[in-house]
């Protein structure tokens, strides 16, 4: 059956035989219908809709939207939401949360603040701490919730306070600015494409953005890793049966996820030329929502990078399309919250199908 | 009848895959096994009967690595091992499909079967899907299974799921495969499928241990039988020559608790319930019959046999596709928990901490719970002295063993927070009382004075129903026995008819395979 290659018998196949006799038949030539209407993939091409429909109405509510100034500052602007939310997506997929990004984010711009400006040391120092630091966070939150069984929720909402209140006191509650490393704020604001394609002046906190994501969906896809993540928030008992080492995995999970918050936080000091203390807070609800609206279940075990980046560009065109048509703020975040409900119901709708 | 059927293995221990000797497990206040035997040929099918908590599951999670034994020897082609977890069990070849599946649904059948030991391609971190797929299809081959290794395991039906066990238990090139009640949730052709992949394993030489409740499956499938009773061996006898009734009377053989008290006739009695072609899937199949005043009525049979399915569905907490209800003689509309409150019903399920009990709270709380509305002072209020007046009275009428009316009911032993439940629903005057294994997670003492109360309510004209899997206590409490297999009422016994082996024999009577249990 699996070598037959005519797609209108295949489809005869798979009404008359059970759905399990014929998948043989799917994956062949009739599969990338069968992938089409997949429902996860159905999730996808939802979002995915979901984001051109965003794109083409505020094209037509207002022209400034197509600008390309604009076109850049939606890039520019999902970029440090974009890799919160892959951090965030590793977690979640084990059916954790990490409420803690955020702050996370922010300490680790003050480390770097701290090995550049205080310490006076090269770039790459900074960028190496920001990541390391990201990586030690991520790595506490993970003891603690899989050696000492803190609830993951309680575990990073004090590690969100902790770390905000250690920013403040490492920075002594003020800015840290970059203006001795002039090279660091190209980090996100200048542009290699645009240097290369000077019509496309993406900036390059973008283009990490996109390296970061084909990063992690191959971790996510391709690894070992990346498969005992799914495993962990599809069934942990029975993975620690198959004699898999699960605490140690799921630390490793809240590593790597701390790890990229760092490079959040490069982005973001990239950004301001400087380590903002203060800042920080609120960014881990965005980060989760765009995580949600990209497909993720929050009850663990499914979940893809590409959804996530949906999701945060779905957030980003919302918010600065919203604010081109002059809505007020406030009402912003009145529709951002509809949306994010809207988001979650899909997702129960379409587990409730299954 | 039991000894002389024991076969000495002494001499012969390099023939056998697998020998347990004496095995022994303490739990917490039990001796949850005593001595126990078993050995293990290759190419056999050995059958590990007994009734529910004699101890098959643990001794068979004692040699599948997930409890340790605290004596006695596991001894594996002659020579004794030590296993201390699932590693080292799978890595000795022996393989458990238990009986709640342990797959992860969002993976595929492919990625389950490998999980730990995936096969690596480059660095050793990537994966290689392309031998991880093309050796779980060789698996599959072997077992003559037709499955796509890349199809996600939740959206396979339950059958091919234990399939994909199996083949996973079969990638360790496992010689010893442990089944554990593996025909619980299936239909027949699955069932046929599952033993003709268990035959072609025999002829591969490998040896199986199958837990199974049904008798008609142990003719069909299994070479030898090992009957468990109270944690203890009883005996190994060949399946072929050896009578189900045998072997049913090696099970039930405990004596009896001292003979209760002589049971006053019912059956004259108004039918206060009365329940007409119960049908839902295959949980429910057309489950008829009457409740009258003043009668326990003993419901028997298996676990999964479908008796906490009938009671939910009276309940209301579950819907049904077909049947009436009639109360009093009039029939009822039960759509909710509250409809059936309202008529009367009340429900007192088997897992009192998550369904019966807020543990939180404390005794009067509990106690007036599902009456709050009865408490109210100008409508909004709670009436405390009030609450506290009904609570002191049951406390006394149903003796009740707590410090205080303030006392959390978590602080109470398990007998004191069923007495609980019990005023919880005698405070809202239902009179049709569902007991789902009121006394299990009770101990002894504890136990009686549930069964004098149920003696005591049924006096005072309840109608109980109490759903219970220890036939002694069935025996000893019902009017009457309606005794369940797999959804459907398999037969009626009086007080004086009832007796343990009839209620087995009753509840192995799978409807499909009667007349496989009649040749005999």
């Amino acid at each position: 059956m699996a070598t037959t290659p005519n797609p209108l018998s295949q489809a005869n196949l798979n009404m008359t035989s059970t759905p399990d006799s014929n998948k043989g038949a799917d994956a062949g030539a009739g599969g990338l219908r069968a992938r089409l209407f997949h429902p996860s993939t159905r999730q996808k091409l939802l979002a995915f809709a979901s984001l051109l429909a965003l794109i083409v109405f505020f094209s037509f509510a207002n022209e400034n939207f197509l600008q390309v100034d604009n076109l850049v500052s939606i890039l520019q602007s999902t970029a440090v939401n974009g890799v919160l939310a892959i951090a965030c997506t590793f977690v979640i997929i084990t059916a954790g949360i990490d409420l803690s990004v955020g702050t996370m984010m922010t300490f680790c711009a003050v480390m770097a603040g701290v090995f550049l400006t205080y310490w006076g040391l090269p770039i790459y120092f900074g960028i190496f701490a920001a990541i390391f630091f990201g990586a030690l966070c991520g790595w506490s939150s993970g003891m603690l919730i899989a050696k000492l069984k803190v609830p993951p929720f309680i575990a990073t909402l004090g590690m969100m306070m902790l770390l905000k209140g250690l920013s403040l006191v490492i920075s002594g509650t003020k800015p840290i600015y970059f203006n001795d490393t002039p090279s660091f704020s190209q980090i996100s604001q200048e542009s290699l494409i645009g240097d290369l394609i000077p019509a496309l002046p993406i900036p390059n906190a973008v283009l990490i953005l996109f390296l970061v994501a084909i990063g992690a969906g191959i971790i996510l896809n391709k690894t070992v890793f990346g498969r005992y993540t799914f495993a962990l928030g599809s069934n942990e008992e029975a993975l620690r049966l198959s004699g898999v080492k699960v605490d140690f995995w799921k630390i490793v999970v809240y590593t790597v996820s701390g790890a990229i918050c760092g490079i959040a936080g490069l982005l973001i000091a990239s950004r301001l030329n400087s380590a903002q203390p203060a800042l920080g807070q609120g960014y881990e609800l965005d980060a989760i929502a765009a995580v949600v609206i990209g497909g993720t279940s929050l009850s663990g075990g499914t979940g893809t990078i590409l959804g996530t980046i949906i999701g945060a560009f779905i957030m980003s065109v919302l918010i600065n399309g919203l604010r081109i048509m002059s809505v007020a703020q406030e009402w912003q975040t009145v529709v951002t919250g509809v949306i994010i409900i809207l988001a979650v119901y899909m997702d129960i709708l379409r587990r409730r199908r299954q | 009848m039991q000894s002389e059927q024991t076969e000495t293995t002494a001499g012969q221990g390099s023939a056998y895959l697998i020998s347990l000797r004496n095995v022994t497990k303490r739990f917490p206040g039990v001796l949850a096994l005593d001595n126990c035997q078993l050995d293990l040929l290759p190419g056999e099918v050995h059958a590990l009967m007994g009734e529910n908590g004699a101890g098959k599951s643990t001794l068979m999670k004692i040699l599948s690595g997930v409890y340790q034994k605290d004596d006695g020897q596991i001894i594996v082609d002659g020579k004794e091992v030590a296993i201390d977890g699932p590693r080292a069990a799978q890595e000795l070849g022996i393989g458990i499909i238990h009986q709640e599946l342990n797959l992860m649904n969002h993976l595929s059948a492919a990625q389950n079967i490998f999980i730990g030991r995936e096969p690596r391609g480059r660095f050793g971190v990537f994966l290689d899907e392309e031998t991880l797929n093309r050796q779980t299809a060789e698996i599959f081959e072997r077992m003559r299974l037709k499955l796509d290794p890349r199809t996600r395991v939740g959206e396979l039906t339950v059958a091919k799921q234990q399939m994909v066990e199996i083949a996973k238990a079969l990638s360790f090139n496992s010689r010893v495969l442990i089944m554990d009640e593996p025909t619980a949730a299936l239909n027949n052709a699955e069932i046929d499928e599952l033993f003709r992949i268990i035959r072609d394993l025999q002829t591969q030489g490998v040896g199986i241990v199958y837990i199974s409740h049904k008798m008609d499956e142990l003719r069909r499938i299994s070479n030898r039988v090992t009957v468990m009773r109270d944690g203890k061996y009883i005996a190994t006898v060949p399946t072929e020559e050896t009578p189900i009734d045998t072997i049913i009377s090696m099970m039930v053989g405990r004596q009896l608790d001292s003979a209760g008290p002589v049971v006053a006739d019912t059956s004259a009695n108004q039918v206060v319930l009365e329940v007409k072609g119960l049908s839902r899937g295959q949980a429910i199949r057309d489950v008829s019959f009457q409740l009258r005043k003043g009668e326990i009525l003993g419901f028997a049979g298996l676990m999964g046999a479908g008796r906490t399915e009938v009671a939910r569905a009276i309940f209301g907490a579950d819907p049904l596709d077909a049947g009436e209800i009639f109360i009093h003689g009039g029939k009822a509309v039960i759509k909710s928990p509250a409809d059936a409150v309202a008529h009367g019903i009340g429900y007192l399920s088997e897992d009192r901490k998550h369904f019966g009990l807020a543990t939180g709270l404390d005794v009067k709380a509990n106690v007036v719970m599902s009456s709050m509305n009865r408490f109210l002072k100008r409508g909004v209020f709670l009436d405390q002295a009030a609450i506290r007046s009904t609570a002191q009275n049951y406390v006394r009428q149903l003796a009740i063993k707590t410090p205080s009316i303030d006392q959390p009911a978590r602080l109470l032993s398990g007998g004191n927070q069923q007495k609980i439940v019990i005023a919880k629903w005698l405070l809202r005057d239902c009179d049709i009382l569902f007991f789902d294994e009121p006394t299990r997670g009770i101990d002894i003492g504890a136990k009686s004075e549930i069964y004098k109360l149920l003696n005591t309510l049924a006096e005072q004209g309840k109608a109980i129903v109490m759903i219970s899997s220890e036939l002694p206590e069935v025996l000893r409490m019902s009017h009457r026995v309606l005794v369940m297999c797999e959804g459907r009422i398999t037969g009626e016994l009086s007080a004086a008819e009832a007796s343990q082996e009839k209620i087995m024999q009753l509840a192995t009577q799978r409807p499909s395979a009667v007349a496989v249990t009649t040749t005999h």
